[in-house]
């Protein structure tokens, strides 16, 4: 990417079906020249099977959990069970003293002193490293720690109130002339707070409807399906370490910099990740642990999280309050629009309600006021569109309430206030197929079953990371190998990557091998923010592009035919512009007299990034998302079914429809999770999280999963050689709010907190016996 | 999770002179417990939660005999207490006048917990009270001094006679039982079989707060023996958890009506499940209904009735509209009213 001189390229632009054009960008001249849309493809774009899934479901494809090396040693972490407390004094004594114990870590504060002060019931305080796992739990149940107990706080609102308990000693900084509480942190800025422009008092005093609203959402936790898991190998010539991660490349750089390696002396594996969806972005605490234990014990350690570590230590997506004020004109002009909110990440910051306020609409006056509120709690972190699922749950509410107060259809409001085109037309597909046109009244089915549909949309910007690289070989056997140090998640990585390098090299997806999950291949980039595909594919398909030039460059040498004159396509290399039948893509690799390597990276976006940061930038795109959701209540018993889903996506150029829906029906059952079930149980005289498992925390299972229509938009942008765009984030921020809608349309009663279970809706329908004056 | 003997009797004699302990005994504390393993489900839950230490474990599984659903000579059934719930969800002879337990087989845990789990250890699982079931909470049940839902979390517990304990019942099979005038036996090692009815097996928190039902050291459960009933009656068992499937019931309840052929109803059971620390029969409503044609009405009036006694805690006062609404819907669905809509008040 570093050659100065340019070319002009034409590339598909706009919506396939709706939209579509061309247009012309200066792209660095020795970009791979612009692909056609996917009907003119022959791989990318279709339906490829993953190349695991045989593997996966066969038991052959090995997770962290089930590395086995000789020696293995396996740890047990002693967790706090007090909310808050001082912890005086660590007697390992009489652990160290079980026979199977090989090693005992005192989980260290940042900066390397002990630990002083435990904050939430389930902080590390020390690890154990013995021969079977058994003698560790013996050993670490011998721990004995003395504790000076503390004042704890674990509700949001109760933490606020000036007399709590404050967190953490000190306090966050005041602002000029007043003190507020101490656990009430703010308000936020930092690089994921929003960013407020007009004057939203102007805005308002120019609004002649204005729409407010106060809504709660609860704590979710991570609910992985393989949990938090590593395996450290302290050797004598590197630290080797498995772990289920989202980010082999962080973790490494985490690991080498934690523990004074150089990068070169860590490597980080993971062939296999069991889900990811933000917990599993750093190495962590538990990996600290694992490391620490193996340098002591000189041998491999595994530390594996049960279900009860995984619910309460292993993060979740902030629980938070939120009030939302709107002002329009009565042609549906949005004037200001205000948020205030208070969220709580427990030990953490960043429980803001993400960017989607601030830019899903066309609002010239926006205002926002972030708090963190400091609890007695387990951490939360960044979980599948971090914000914006809350964000999305009190805004896009508030948007059809103003609808309704505008008397406008909330389609046609949003036609007006959001300038994405593909949105639009993702919301003309969607109310097609969900039968909104004959959506009834608010309230209006008089029977004690009322059904209703509901719809919102999504916002998530194109995030892209330049740090990643894929490498290319063409071995002399004719064999393709892809090599990068990315990790495939369960979203399908390794599989689109196959399906770039196999477009260019004229070859089937199944013909490459893709040898990813490793540090030891050419730097990879973390699975977050929706970045991975859109970052690693352009890097893949340069690597693969020229490798195949350097192919024809060998073979138009060796048979004398200019290397320009030579393309490879369904398995064979050929001058389109002669007769001959060309050469079988093995015969031609037999010529080489040494395999082909070529690694590539990721250039900037070619009309440049929207905004720029170290190691990438932000697409100019929003990547859009619209849907639509039909639900059943129950009026009587308050249960809320999702009978129906409809979703209308665009992601740029979909290398793999069949994978980019699965992201979504993914993102949709995590919705309706979110929506109707899932809520963490704090107990109040405790601080202990009561539901610290998957009995009573409650996931949505087979028997509540609706049908669920999904259909994907080609909406080409021209930006990269792929141009594609992620979609797992983006699949998941409209769910809970386009089912809160629909149950609005159902019962004719705004929903305001979640989860939307028989106690929520009960109470919002005023059916509880005493209801009223407990509030 | 300790380390335990692992105990393979093939009789019930053998079985109760090598299985001494009571899991509540067990868990308040008796030495060197040496319990009944069933299906398992329950005993290894407990296990893993470090809240028994057996020393030993007995599995009934290589008795034979224990597991068979048989019509008795008087026209009642007797189910073998190691029978799977997968078997009884499907078995023939509980349909009709016996149907609300096959049903509450059918919907109790998942498919592979069914597979597992046997009537035997449902009837005498330990509760699902979050703190009972938590370690770190000395609760009244475990030998403590307090019930920490009381004044806690308690959104999933019981609305009625819950002053000293809230737990609920945790069998389903239970209510549906209880509504058929079950009765159970208990053997001991000697052979001698003490027979009581289901309803008076189970203890409410009064009588004894650590412990469900009357289960005494030294016995095996061995047989659930259902009643002949008239032909003409009918049973129907309803279920709402929040999920729909496997998931613990908000609310469940048993309804049996002995209906004459002039559709009169000479009879009646209700019991409510997931209400209250036993299955909650309640006699008032069942009165209602009995003399002449069910109607809307009166369902309605049971279901008002039923509901008489309720003490909502601070956070499951949302149960009563459910109770009330899935009453009246199984009385009807007994009844074989189809009617239209409800109209709410």
């Amino acid at each position: 990417m570093a050659s100065s001189s340019t070319r002009g390229e034409k590339f598909p632009f706009g919506i396939v079906d709706a939209t579509l054009g061309s247009v012309e960008r200066d792209i660095p001249a020795d970009e791979p020249p612009s692909l056609p849309v996917n009907a003119a493809l022959a791989v990318i774009g279709h339906r490829v099977p993953r190349l695991d899934a045989r593997a996966k479901v066969t038991g052959a494809a090995h997770f962290t959990v089930d590395i086995k090396l000789p020696g293995m040693l396996f740890a047990r972490v002693l967790r706090s069970p007090h909310a808050h407390a001082r912890v005086l004094a660590v007697d390992v004594a009489a652990a160290v003293r079980h026979p199977g114990v090989k090693a005992i870590h005192l989980v260290t504060e940042r900066g390397g002193k002990e630990l002083q002060t435990v904050r939430f019931v389930g902080a590390p305080i020390a690890a154990v490293a013995a021969t079977t796992r058994s003698a560790a739990d013996e050993a670490a149940a011998l721990i004995k720690v003395d504790y000076q107990v503390l004042p704890f706080v674990t509700d949001i609102d109760e933490a606020r109130q000036p007399y709590a308990p404050p967190v953490l000693e000190f306090a966050a900084e005041q602002p000029p002339g007043g003190a507020r509480p101490a656990n009430v942190w703010g308000p936020s800025k930092g690089p994921f707070a929003s960013v407020g422009r007009g004057d939203v008092a102007r805005g308002f005093a120019e609004a002649e409807v204005t729409v407010e609203g106060e809504f709660r959402t609860q704590v979710q936790t991570h609910c992985c399906l393989e949990p938090h898991a590593v395996v450290a190998d302290w050797g004598a010539d590197r630290l080797t370490v498995y772990i289920s991660t989202q980010n082999l490349i962080g973790v490494r750089d985490e690991l080498a910099d934690n523990f004074g390696l150089e990068r070169d002396k860590v490597r980080v594996v993971s062939e296999f990740t069991g889900g990811g969806f933000g917990s599993k972005n750093e190495a962590g605490d538990y990996g600290a642990i694992a490391v620490e234990l193996s340098r002591k014990a000189g041998a491999p350690v595994a530390l594996i999280y049960d279900r009860r570590e995984e619910q309460i230590a292993a993060g979740n997506r902030p629980g938070t309050w939120q009030r939302l004020r709107i002002g329009a004109r009565r042609d549906g002009t949005l004037t200001a629009l205000s948020v205030l909110a208070h969220g709580t990440a427990g030990t953490e910051t960043n429980a803001g309600v993400g960017n989607i306020a601030q830019g899903l609409y066309a609002c010239a006056n926006f205002a926002i006021t972030e708090y963190d509120v400091m609890t007695n709690a387990g951490p939360g972190c960044a979980m599948r569109a971090p914000g914006n699922v809350q964000g999305a749950f009190a805004l896009e509410q508030t948007i059809d309430a103003l609808a309704e107060r505008l008397g406008l259809d909330p389609i046609a409001l949003r036609d007006r206030i959001d300038p994405n085109p593909a949105r639009r037309e993702e919301r003309r597909i969607g109310a097609a197929r969900s039968g909104w046109p004959a959506r009834h009244a608010p309230g209006a089915e008089s029977g004690p079953l009322k059904r209703g549909l509901g719809m919102a949309q999504s916002f998530w910007p194109g995030i892209v990371d330049t740090s990643g690289a894929c490498e290319v070989r063409i071995a002399r056997d004719g064999a393709v190998e892809i090599r990068s140090g990315v990790q495939d998640i369960g979203t399908g990585t390794r599989t689109i990557l196959a399906q770039v390098v196999a477009e260019e090299l004229g070859l089937n997806a199944e013909d490459i091998l893709v040898r990813i999950g490793d540090t030891d291949f050419p730097p990879g980039l973390g699975s977050g923010g929706s970045k991975m595909t859109g970052s690693i594919t352009p890097a893949a398909r340069d690597a693969a592009y020229k490798a195949v030039r350097a192919l024809c460059g060998v073979v138009g040498a060796k048979c004398g035919i200019a290397a320009e004159a030579l393309i490879v396509k369904a398995g064979r290399i050929f001058a389109p512009t002669s007769n001959a039948s060309g050469l079988a893509f093995r015969d031609a690799a037999a010529l080489l007299d040494d395999e082909i390597r070529v690694v590539s990276g990721r250039p900037a976006d070619y009309d440049g990034f929207r905004v720029t940061r170290e190691g990438g930038g932000m697409a100019k795109s929003d990547l859009g998302g619209v849907q639509f959701a039909a639900v059943a209540v129950d009026s009587e018993t308050g249960i809320v079914r999702v009978e129906r889903v409809v979703a209308v996506h665009d992601c740029g150029r979909p290398i793999n429809p069949m994978q980019v829906e699965n992201q979504v029906h993914g993102g949709i059952l995590m919705g309706i999770s979110y929506a109707l079930l899932e809520n963490r149980i704090m107990d109040r005289g405790s601080g202990e999280m009561l539901n610290a498992d998957l009995e009573y925390y409650k996931l949505v299972g087979a028997a509540d999963i609706p049908e669920i229509d999904v259909v994907l938009l080609e909406n080409y942008h021209g930006r990269s050689s792929t141009d594609a765009c992620g979609i797992a984030e983006p699949a998941t921020v409209a769910t809970a709010a386009a089912i809160a809608n629909a149950v609005y349309n159902a019962i004719g009663v705004r929903l305001r907190s979640l989860p939307m279970n028989p106690a929520t809706v009960l109470a919002g329908l005023g059916r509880i016996p005493g209801w009223e004056w407990r509030s | 999770m300790n380390r335990f003997e692992w105990s393979a009797p093939t009789t019930v004699a053998e079985a109760a002179s090598s299985a001494t302990t009571t899991m509540a005994d067990a868990m308040a504390g008796a030495a060197d417990a040496a319990l009944v393993k069933a299906g398992g489900v329950d005993v290894l839950d407990l296990m893993k939660e470090n809240l028994v230490a057996p020393r030993r474990l007995v599995n009934l599984k290589g008795i034979t005999g224990l597991d068979g659903v048989d019509a008795d000579r008087d026209g009642g059934i007797r189910i073998g207490a190691m029978a799977r719930l997968a078997t009884l969800a499907e078995h023939p002879l509980l349909r009709g006048v016996y149907a609300a337990l096959g049903a509450a087989a059918a919907q109790a845990g998942s498919p592979q917990l069914r597979n597992l789990a046997t009537i035997g250890g449902n009837i005498l699982q330990r509760p699902h009270c979050w703190y009972f079931r938590s370690p770190n909470f000395a609760c009244r049940r475990k030998g403590g001094i307090h019930c920490f839902a009381l004044a806690g979390e308690n959104q999933y517990h019981a609305i009625f006679d819950n002053d000293l304990c809230a737990i609920v019942h945790p069998s389903s099979l239970a209510t549906a039982l209880v509504a058929l005038d079950a009765s159970v036996e208990l053997t001991d090692a000697q052979g001698r079989i003490r027979r009581l009815a289901l309803e008076s097996f189970f203890l409410a928190p009064e009588k004894d707060v650590t412990r469900e039902n009357d289960l005494r050291s030294g016995e095996i459960l061995t047989t659930i023996c259902l009643p002949a009933l008239p032909e003409t009656a009918r049973s129907v068992y309803v279920k709402q958890g929040e999920k729909a499937a496997f998931d613990w019931p908000l609310a469940d309840i048993a309804v049996r009506l002995d209906l004459a052929p002039n559709g009169s109803c000479e009879g009646a059971a209700i019991v409510l499940g997931a209400a209250a620390p036993v299955p909650y029969r309640v006699r008032a409503a069942e009165a209602l209904l009995v003399g002449g044609v069910i109607t809307t009405a009166k369902a309605i009036a049971a279901s008002q009735t039923a509901m008489a006694e309720v003490r909502p805690l601070a956070k499951n006062a949302y149960k009563l509209p459910i109770f009330a609404a899935l009453l009246r819907r199984a009385i009807m669905s007994a009844a074989s009213i189809v009617s239209a809509p409800i109209a709410l008040d």
